[in-house]
């Protein structure tokens, strides 16, 4: 990508001292929104984090406390804890059921698959917040079509809402079946572009499908599902409204993830200092998720 | 749907693939192929299907047979009562404007702003404008949810807070637009704009008159995508708005779930007119979105 934009606009030096104005016009704007919604709260969020800041009023510098609060804090590390077992769950589920779709969709025996894709790609225009109110809908102990359905085949009602455990596994459930759409339509771009002719190779050589999924397939869309993986990974850990509206991450509060965690210090409780820091120790996180993905990813590649 | 129905389909694709083995007599093994496929591939959709048409026939339910088991798929007595009493309850036909109106101003901003930025990006040659792609780049890395609270405090000191500003400007800069639209630009062939150049055109009426025509379809992708986040976004609203008069509909939802007895036929109801003007731009638009190269989209 970076290549390709120095080799597109090698303009002699001369002409450059013409074109500075037009391109600071065109992104004006957004270096504008970039400053004061980017950089600015980045930078104060920073410093209200060494501060007991409560939104309101004057403040203290209280240094690392808030740091070293948060380490000792256990409603924090379950939060913690909780949102890092919902990623475990949540992304490999979606990986793998994204793919298989998506194989399915551009294999050449299927039937209807124009309809189907749309059928797959529904759950993702939803907001998260009505794949909740669906879920919980479905999920219902009392009245959910689940349960309906378990206590038709003979077996108990299943206490998919006073169980933290099923509680957190619906979620897992809901998210995978909504975020499916966007990963499946990286996939099948990504597996379009791989060449027939390493197909017609492979079977020439007597490679069955699964095999040729294995060898061509998987390896030749790897870039792309390193940004699914990535992608997914760095959702699930931001997420919020969808455990808001299936559960409030209940039972009680065994499922209150991160994002939910920083909102109520910060916003219920007041205390801005303290879910700065909160954040900022997400933002480490998610940059340490993306790090080792990089890296991962770069090491695979140059196999 | 448990987990190990969703998981079963994953077995079985090798077993599928195990019995066609000649994959040049396609003539007689196209319909045993085809059976199999078709058969796994719907057995997921209808899985997948499966939970919207139940709700969906669920909110056509009187609000008296939510409940009456044994539970019906198809209700008896179809009425769309639960729709008029979520219309009309709660404000929520002025949410739905507030969110209509949040989102078209939100995406014709983002969609004008993203196409100037990715075009200087793509074909103007300056260290500052890779030294902004960066920071463009930056602003994935450390998504708005991470600062919740100091942005918050940062639009209230704008004076901002509790007004469709406040929800509208933050949202306009948007990576996956920038690189949506430096990629098309970078596609366009440079002779177009040295042309132009030697015609006499001035840069930006260069822009102007040829490149913004040309990248309608990135427009139309683009402007789908964000009327759809922005249609769906939920914590920066919850966090901005305090009059109840300027919620959006996602909050109002939110707020019924959040009732001590939720009403389940305002709610359910309610969530399906949530739902239609995604689901009908997304089918009046669809090959747009179905053909988007989203790859480069990171964060909304």
């Amino acid at each position: 990508m970076t290549k390709r934009a120095s080799d597109v606009s090698a303009s002699p030096p001369r002409r450059r001292r013409s074109y500075t104005i037009a391109p600071l016009v065109l992104i004006a704007a957004n270096v504008v929104l970039f400053a004061l919604f980017f950089v600015w709260p980045a930078v104060i969020g920073l410093v209200y984090s060494f501060t007991n800041y409560t939104g309101v009023g004057a403040f203290q510098f209280v240094g690392l406390d808030n740091y070293s609060n948060l380490f000792g804090d256990s409603s924090f590390y379950d939060a913690l804890t909780r949102t890092l077992l919902y990623t475990v769950l949540f992304v490999p589920l979606n990986f793998a059921l994204s793919l298989l779709i998506a194989n399915m969709l551009v294999s050449k025996h299927a039937k209807g698959t124009s309809v189907a894709r749309v059928v797959f790609f529904i759950p993702w225009l939803l907001s998260p917040i009505v794949v909740g109110v669906l879920w919980r809908w479905l999920f219902g102990e009392n009245f959910g079509l689940v349960n309906y359905v378990v206590e038709k085949f003979g077996g108990h009602a299943i206490p998919w809402q006073s169980n933290a455990d099923l509680s957190l596994l619906v979620v897992v459930m809901a998210a995978s079946w909504a975020w499916t759409g966007f990963s499946m339509l990286l996939f099948i771009a990504a597996i379009k572009n791989v060449p027939v002719s390493y197909y017609e190779a492979a079977a020439l050589d007597g490679a069955g499908p699964w095999r040729q999924f294995i060898s061509i397939t998987l390896p030749s869309i790897a870039p792309t599902s390193f940004i699914v993986i990535l992608l997914n990974t760095i959702n699930a850990m931001k997420e919020y409204p969808l455990f808001v509206s299936l559960n409030n991450g209940g039972p009680g509060t065994s499922n209150n993830l991160l994002v939910q965690y920083i909102y109520q210090t910060g916003f219920q409780r007041g205390q801005i200092g303290y879910a700065s820091a909160a954040s900022f120790v997400l933002m480490l996180i998610l940059m340490a998720v993306a790090i080792i993905q990089l890296i991962v990813n770069r090491r695979v590649e140059n196999r | 749907m448990t987990t190990t129905d969703m998981a079963r389909p994953v077995d079985a694709d090798p077993g599928r693939s195990v019995s066609k083995k000649r994959p040049r007599s396609a003539g007689g093994g196209g319909l045993r192929r085809a059976v199999p496929a078709t058969t796994l591939l719907w057995i997921l959709a209808c899985l997948y299907g499966l939970p919207v048409l139940w709700f969906i026939l669920s909110s056509l339910k009187p609000a008296g047979d939510l409940f009456s088991y044994p539970l019906t798929l198809v209700p008896h007595h179809p009425t769309l009562s639960g729709y008029l009493t979520a219309w009309r309850s709660a404000n929520f036909s002025q949410y739905f404007i507030n969110t209509a109106l949040v989102c078209v101003i939100t995406t014709i901003l983002t969609v004008g702003a993203s196409c100037c930025t990715g075009y200087a990006l793509a074909k103007y040659d300056n260290k500052w404008l890779k030294v902004f792609f960066i920071c463009i780049l930056a602003t994935t890395m450390l998504p708005s949810e991470v600062m919740l609270a100091p942005e918050f405090l940062v639009v209230r000191n704008l004076g901002l807070y509790n007004s469709f500003t406040g929800i509208i400007l933050p949202a306009v800069l948007t990576a996956t637009g920038c690189f949506m639209f430096r990629q098309f630009f970078l596609t366009v062939p440079d002779e177009l704009v040295e042309a132009a150049r030697i015609d006499g055109a001035r840069e930006l009426s260069i822009f102007a008159r040829i490149m913004v025509p040309l990248s309608r379809p990135i427009m139309l992708t683009l402007a789908i995508l964000s009327f759809q986040w922005r249609w769906n976004d939920y914590i920066w609203p919850l966090l901005m708005l305090n009059d109840p008069n300027k919620f959006t509909v996602q909050i109002g939802i939110q707020s019924i779930v959040g009732a001590q007895n939720i009403n389940w036929s305002v709610l359910l109801g309610a969530s399906v007119i949530s739902m239609i003007p995604l689901i009908v731009i997304f089918l009046v638009f669809q090959r747009y979105v179905m053909g988007a190269d989203i790859n480069a989209g990171l964060k909304d």
